[in-house]
């Protein structure tokens, strides 16, 4: 089963040293080689800040363009994962490892499966 | 062939509701693995159950008669699925087979004696206690697939209308399908994390029994009994797990007082007024054992210690000379492992009878200023207690009136209010 691992956490500047970042990033790292290892990762890729938003809605065939995310939240989507897993149990221990778990929240979801797709 | 008459037909069909009651979940846990749906295992066991009520009066109650109703429910599968022209049903189960005997001998965990075949009815547990469900749902899909209650019985236990139970448990297959929670027993370093919520759940249907949340009726003893049966189970499935040993010697000591604890027109009798005669000797005796497996096993264990203090009530012969000062050293540790304002609220009232009155005081009045508590009954009255033999009797009035305002239950209230009246018109001395 395909799970998406949403990862909000707050926007914040990073902080601590070079080399604190540095390990911070590093982590990232090893956590997306080790879904690739385990033979379960899809996709992942972080996202640029909010700041770099624009959200789109299309009402009565106007279309609106606004700057910014499409609701102001205190946790934002920062990245995603896509993995496939035989089970929830999976899919929520792989969140667990998640760097972002241990200061954000990782919201896991099944895709839906379309029959014939 | 002549049928069964009157009484001893209603006997007999309260003997096979009995077997059907004792059976399920072993059978019905079976049946969800080969199976792998729940909806189907839950109706064609009702098939095999409509069938034995048929045939085994005639015939007589099978030896086994577990095996019986699972093959004639596997038969009532197929005849279903047939009916339904597919083999794919909606709500398929992910079955996860078990390492120890399906997977990787290098895989296998040594510290399973190798003879332990995990109980079916783990799985089951296990699954509808998953954390990934509201505990509303856990507690809802375990009394009815476990236990096998019924919506309009676990309805009315929780006061709601059976519509609204009905789609909660149907929304929480919904999501067990939909999201893939797996049909698996948790591996042991899952367990502890895994058991928490389950025994969490459990013992919210004991509560809900023992003392119900709302409603003119104190005690809804069904509930508690059911709660008991699946401690009872778990037990079984889990005989070295501290916590549910102790979970089980909690809730029966806790039940061995409902004798005593209502007044034959339903009003509250608190623990320190109790007719001790009155509460059931072998319940506490059996949970007594119990209380010793389970602090050999978990020594540090949220229920082995809440027990072990039920178990201070129960060896008393009366509230003055409970051994208040062993009860204090049993907080003392509880709020050290699982420290909460009611486990602190708990321990002053130890403190208290073991003499030390004003530090008691002290204790709950700090309580009462840091705010957790505010809307807890208990916490007003405790204090409206200590205020009184402190000899604070519009103080304690005061609480009393706090502590009655907050409670729902209406024979709490009554007793509030008696308290109460108590302050404000003392005996002459």
């Amino acid at each position: 089963m395909k799970y998406m691992l949403l990862i909000y956490s707050e926007e914040t500047e990073p902080t601590g040293t070079e080399a604190e970042q540095a390990a911070e990033m590093q982590k990232w790292f090893a956590y997306s080689e080790a879904l690739v290892d385990a033979g379960v990762m899809v996709s992942g890729e972080p996202l640029q800040g909010t700041e770099t938003a624009t959200t789109v809605r299309v009402r009565n065939d106007e279309r609106l363009t606004i700057d910014g995310p499409f609701a102001e939240t205190k946790e934002v989507l920062g990245g995603y994962y896509l993995i496939d897993v035989p089970h929830l149990d999976d899919a929520l221990k792989w969140a667990a490892q998640c760097p972002g778990a241990a200061y954000g929240s990782i919201e896991v979801r099944p895709l839906m499966e379309i029959p014939g797709m | 062939m002549t049928e069964p008459r009157g009484a001893t037909a209603r006997a007999s069909a309260d003997a096979l509701a009995r077997v059907f009651s004792d059976e399920r979940a072993l059978v019905l846990a079976a049946l969800v693995r080969s199976l792998r749906d729940l909806d189907l295992a839950e109706d064609s066991f009702a098939d095999a159950c409509a069938e034995a009520t048929e045939q085994w009066p005639v015939r007589g109650v099978p030896d086994n008669p577990a095996a019986w109703l699972m093959t004639v429910a596997k038969r009532r599968a197929i005849d279903r699925m047939r009916r339904e022209q597919t083999f794919a049903r909606k709500a398929r189960l992910l079955v996860v087979p078990d390492v120890a005997i399906d997977g990787n001998p290098d895989e296998l965990d040594l510290d399973r004696p190798v003879s332990a075949v995990p109980d079916d009815r783990l799985r089951l547990v296990f699954t509808c206690c998953h954390p990934a469900l509201s505990m509303q749902a856990q507690v809802a899909l375990t009394l009815r697939i476990v236990l096998g209650l019924s919506t309009a019985e676990i309805a009315r236990a929780f006061l709601v209308p059976e519509s609204t139970m009905a789609q909660r448990i149907t929304r929480a297959k919904r999501k067990i399908h939909d999201a893939g929670i797996p049909y698996r027993v948790p591996l042991d370093h899952e367990l502890p994390d895994r058991l928490t919520p389950a025994l969490a759940a459990v013992y919210l249907v004991f509560n809900e029994g023992y003392s119900g949340s709302a409603g003119a009726s104190l005690v809804r003893r069904g509930l508690a009994a059911e709660a008991i049966r699946l401690g009872r189970l778990l037990v079984d499935l889990l005989p070295d797990e501290g916590e549910v040993i102790g979970l089980l010697a909690l809730m029966l000591l806790q039940a061995s007082r409902l004798p005593s604890r209502t007044t034959p027109d339903g009003g509250l009798v608190t623990l320190p007024d109790q007719d001790r005669t009155r509460w059931d000797r072998p319940m506490i005796d059996e949970a007594l054992v119990l209380v010793e497996r389970a602090l050999r096993r978990a020594p540090h264990g949220v229920h082995p210690l809440q027990a072990a203090i039920a178990a201070l009530h129960a060896q008393a012969q009366d509230h003055e000379t409970t051994d208040w000062q062993q009860m204090v050293l049993l907080y003392d540790e509880l709020a050290r492992v699982a420290p909460s304002p009611v486990v602190g609220l708990n321990r002053a009232v130890a403190v208290a009878m073991a003499g030390r009155v004003d530090t008691a005081l002290v204790e709950v009045e700090a309580l009462v200023d840091a705010g957790a508590l505010t809307g807890y009954h208990l916490l007003h009255a405790t204090h409206g207690e200590l205020l009184l033999r402190a000899g604070r009797a519009d103080d304690a009035a005061d609480a009393f009136t706090r502590a009655a305002a907050l409670t729902d239950n209406a024979a709490e209230r009554h007793h509030l209010e008696g308290r109460r009246i108590t302050a404000t018109h003392p005996r002459p001395s």
